[in-house]
């Protein structure tokens, strides 16, 4: 019993501490947010304001964007702790690293993912999608944003101790991140056309749990060969 | 006690150090001495489990520390290269975050320990605006709070000034008097008893030799 009480301590150590950090650089959160932001922004731009062209295409836009941002922000989730060695201490305590990484984890869906969700009502209104549809959205990435975290990190995990990782980053995590995305765009088609998308998010639920169950033995897996 | 038998570390197809062995009983200071290149972290990451050694193995109280993995770290302090200090996070932050991540951890008052280690004023600063040394001493603070026998320290005077020196070594002295064993790098020469100290010389060609 005691133990587990020290496990869920280190869990809020390690976690308040990553917010902590976070907030002194505030960029490293804001950047991804605004680069999610801005390139949404861009398509009604290149491809005109026609509301009935842009709500159909709208739930992949933000999908993809919402990856790329992602994408983006994977670099800080290990590489620092990497440099300054937090990396080896973490390993070093009396608490497995698979539980360590989940809180890591963790806490970059909280700096990264749940901003993405917070500013999605902005972007539906943007690109004119109606409520039934929106909801959908917000679902999807509520479900969808996680699965992405936990993925992301298995792809630093792996490259972290490379010099140049940040494209191998992209080619190892974009491929695995298509099954989310193809379920996430069938779940928000089916509820533009007033269809029922409980199945689909079911599955997308489904694969999250997968993720959480077994990603963080991965991350703590490759993190040991990246260390050693 | 720390038990290491038939080491082997390989890099690359090259032997950094071949066949170490050798004990570390309570009580015992044991520095690592060796030109640079001959393997003197890489020994230490392999025995506090950071990479495997290519052959032999490293035991704690008689038993491999791969198989004992949680209650060898309990008991270990590992300060490598790297401090592990947040630049952006303040000298108290860093300090308070490695005492909460002990399993038990008394009630120190880690004010103090800042004071012990020459950094009063400095606690509220982030430690990206500390010189090298003071990043450093926020690292060996840890010493002060922890109740862990087995400290492995890679270069702990790196960036040291010489009064910081001296008390690490009165602490050192203290801890293994206490029962405790310390392992360290240098290329300093320590001023520390000879009936507590003992060496271990890692040599450049493929062979080793004992002091």
């Amino acid at each position: 019993m005691q133990r587990v009480t020290h496990m869920f301590n280190a869990f809020l150590q390690v976690v308040s501490k990553e917010l902590k950090g976070a907030f002194r650089h505030p960029s490293d959160i804001l950047n991804p947010i605004w680069f999610f932001v801005i390139v949404v922004t861009l398509f009604p731009l290149a491809i005109g304001s026609d509301p009935a062209l842009l709500k159909r295409i709208a739930p992949g836009i933000i999908w993809v964007a919402a990856l790329l941002a992602a994408l983006l922000s994977f670099e800080r989730l290990f590489k620092d702790d990497f440099i300054d060695g937090t990396l080896e201490q973490l390993m070093l305590t009396p608490f497995p690293l698979a539980w360590l990484v989940c809180a890591k984890v963790f806490a970059h869906w909280l700096l990264t993912g749940l901003p993405v969700l917070l500013v999605s009502p902005l972007l539906a209104l943007f690109l004119a999608l109606d409520t039934e549809t929106y909801t959908a959205l917000f679902l999807t990435l509520l479900i969808g944003t996680p699965i992405l975290s936990l993925l992301g990190a298995i792809g630093v995990a792996l490259t972290v101790g490379l010099r140049k990782g940040g494209i191998l980053l992209s080619l190892i995590m974009l491929p695995l991140s298509i099954p989310i995305l193809i379920f996430s765009t069938m779940a928000i088609d089916a509820a533009a056309y007033g269809q029922s998308y409980l199945g689909l998010l079911a599955l997308l639920a489904a694969m999250l749990v997968a993720a959480i169950t077994l990603a963080p033995f991965a991350i703590a897996a490759s993190l040991r060969v990246s260390v050693s | 006690m720390l038990h290491c038998k038939k080491l082997t570390c390989v890099h690359e197809d090259r032997i950094i150090f071949n066949d170490l062995s050798f004990t570390v009983a309570p009580g015992a200071i044991v520095q690592v001495e060796g030109a640079n290149g001959a393997g003197k972290t890489s020994l230490f990451r392999l025995l506090v489990g950071l990479a495997s050694p290519s052959a032999g193995a490293v035991f704690w109280q008689g038993k491999a520390i791969s198989t004992v993995r949680d209650s060898f770290h309990q008991q270990l302090l590992y300060i490598g290269h790297k401090t592990a200090v947040k630049a952006e996070l303040t000298a108290l932050e860093n300090l308070q975050f490695f005492q909460k991540m002990q399993v038990s951890h008394g009630e120190l008052n880690l004010w103090d320990i800042l004071a012990k280690v020459g950094l009063a004023g400095y606690e509220d600063i982030t430690t990206s605006q500390l010189s090298a040394g003071q990043q450093r001493r926020v690292a060996l603070a840890r010493l002060w709070l922890n109740n862990c026998p087995l400290w492995v320290l890679d270069e702990p005077f790196a960036a040291l000034d010489k009064l910081g020196i001296a008390v690490l070594e009165r602490l050192f002295i203290k801890h293994a008097q206490a029962g405790g064993m310390v392992l360290l790098t240098t290329h300093q020469d320590l001023t520390i008893d000879c009936s507590l100290l003992s060496k271990i010389v890692l040599t450049d060609a493929a062979g080793n030799s004992y002091v």
